[in-house]
């Protein structure tokens, strides 16, 4: 009892520490006193918990096949799957290095993207403002969206070939539902009193959209992208996995074939990794170009 | 002569057959602040929206300046609510906004904004984030981003409504020395019966379902207030404390009738 009203009593202390702008700057000085505060406090926990987290799965890892528990056939150690990257990288796979793999996969979803944002984004913005354009879009793209890329492209192939071009087309169809339909959310969305506020000002349609609309459903068009590019990523590598002669799925795929372990992981922790860097930065964009998200109003 | 007037305006509520309001017919001139006072669901809002534009009268006629209200246009500032403020722009931008759509190159638009934030007391924070001002702080961005664009008149839709006591009553006496300066008439609807008391010159109250007029006053204490008379003073005079009773009175009669 009273060492709950003493806690309390000191909860209050600190938070008036913290709204103190004068206390923040002597803050620093104490920062490397109490980090252990902090390191087991709030996120800086949670990072920690996720850090001891993977630590131990890589120490399993290399337990079990440096005790010989696991044949180098189903899980070779780690140390060599870092080797066999570096290898990669230097003489390659399969006629090509990593980069070459790497980069055939970024230009194709790199591609994709650009054309999915071009025409997704002004038809999600149709869709939002007019209600024809979301009578004429909406039962398509709910049509197609919920097929899986791959039990399409079959067809794709057959009106298209295995070139680039079924590749590029099959990614793009992917990409393009999830912005048009955040898009589409995020226009709807836009606070009625702003667009007012705007219209008398004497914004005419266009500044309306230009200045009020687009701009304030940018934060959901961004999380279409990432969406978008998540769901584009699966499907790039799905698809290299079918039809390629260059790209990581394609890698992955051919040394199976040949039973090289080491490229196969290798070759999924690139994808991995790949994928965590593009979700990062766009996250990183987004806090940047929307930095009012998630502000009090 | 009366810039705005309303001749036995009636609306409808937005896809509904009720009516929201009947029979309203009031005029505004210039040096008028004319206070709208009512219960929650008495029209208020809704004849603001007329008054503005966002909507249509089902009967009857407002004109500004002798021409019917068609649409929203910028020759009627309006103030929200809440802020209705464009987070990606500074606090600087915000108030230019109305002269950038109109194409006003950006040095006279930001020197007619900077005018009217120093009028609502916003000096040295132009270039501040919208997002990172407090309640009062972001009305009075909104407010100074409607003066800018140089309306007719103005509209205030509750704007200080979500602000605490302390902050609401600096408020008041804001608007009023902005009343005052700007020379701008406004048109202000309210819940909150002192804010109406002190700050009209024409109070109307409104009551009632469809809601109509149930009274107009013609009240001193907002120009007293902008003549140098001390705001605790005003408010607790004998005469303001006898007005505010009974407009109370009226208001819960129009909401028992």
């Amino acid at each position: 009892m009273s060492s709950n009203a003493a806690s309390k009593a000191l909860s209050s202390a600190e938070a008036l520490e913290i709204a103190s702008p004068t206390n923040r700057d002597h803050a620093s000085g104490e920062e490397r006193a109490d980090w252990k505060t902090r390191l087991l406090s709030g996120s800086g926990f949670t990072t920690l918990v996720s850090v001891i987290t993977l630590a131990t799965v890589l120490f399993v890892w290399w337990a079990v096949t440096a005790l010989g528990y696991i044949d180098a056939l189903f899980l070779p150690a780690p140390q060599d799957i870092l080797s066999r990257i570096a290898r990669l990288v230097t003489t390659g796979y399969m006629d090509a290095t990593l980069q070459q793999h790497l980069a055939a996969s970024l230009w194709r979803i790199g591609l994709a993207m650009f054309a999915a944002v071009l025409l997704a984004v002004p038809t999600g913005i149709a869709i939002g403002r007019s209600r024809i354009a979301r009578g004429i879009f909406d039962p398509l793209i709910e049509l197609y969206r919920p097929v899986p890329p791959l039990a399409y492209l079959p067809l794709i192939v057959i009106w298209f070939g295995i070139g680039e071009l079924s590749k590029v087309l099959l990614i793009y169809l992917a990409i393009f539902a999830p912005i048009a339909i955040a898009t589409a959310s995020g226009v709807r969305n836009v606070d009625p009193t702003r667009i007012r506020a705007a219209q008398s000002l004497g914004a005419t349609q266009w500044q309306l959209l230009r200045h009020v609309i687009i701009p304030s459903a940018l934060p959901d068009i961004l999380t279409g992208l990432r969406i978008g590019l998540g769901v584009g990523w699966s499907t790039l590598v799905a698809a290299e996995l079918v039809a390629a002669t260059l790209g990581l799925g394609f890698m992955v795929q051919s040394a199976s074939q040949f039973l090289a372990t080491d490229v196969v992981v290798s070759g999924i922790l690139v994808i991995a990794l790949i994928a965590f860097v593009l979700e990062t930065g766009l996250r990183h964009l987004q806090r940047k170009l929307t930095p009012w998200q998630g502000q009090s109003h | 002569m009366a810039l705005l007037e309303l001749r036995k305006v009636g609306a409808r509520y937005p896809g509904s057959r009720n009516l929201a309001l009947s029979d309203i017919s009031l005029r505004l001139g210039p040096e008028q602040l004319v206070v709208v006072l009512g219960p929650s669901g008495s029209g208020k809002t809704t004849l603001l929206n007329l008054i503005a534009g966002f909507a249509l009268p089902a009967s009857g006629q407002i004109t500004l300046n002798g021409a019917p209200v068609s649409g929203p246009g910028a020759d009627r500032g309006v103030v929200f609510q809440q802020d209705a403020l464009l987070p990606w722009q500074t606090v600087l931008e915000n108030a230019a906004f109305g002269l950038a759509l109109r194409g006003v190159p950006r040095a006279e638009r930001e020197e007619q904004a900077r005018r009217q934030l120093a009028l609502v007391g916003l000096e040295g924070f132009e270039h501040r984030n919208v997002w990172q001002l407090s309640g009062g702080q972001k009305q009075r961005v909104g407010i100074a981003r409607a003066l800018t664009a140089d309306p007719s008149i103005l509209l205030l839709d509750e704007p200080f409504g979500a602000l605490d006591a302390f902050i609401r009553e600096q408020a008041q006496e804001l608007l009023l020395n902005v009343w005052q300066k700007s020379e701008k008439p406004i048109f202000l609807i309210t819940h909150e019966i002192e804010e109406a008391v002190f700050l009209a010159t024409d109070l109307i109250i409104l009551g009632g379902a469809p809601g109509r007029i149930v009274e107009r006053l013609t009240l001193p204490f907002g120009r007293r207030y902008a003549a140098g008379e001390p705001v605790r003073q005003v408010k607790s005079a004998p005469d303001f404390i006898a007005a505010r009773e009974h407009v109370l009175q009226q208001v819960f009669q129009a909401h028992h009738a």
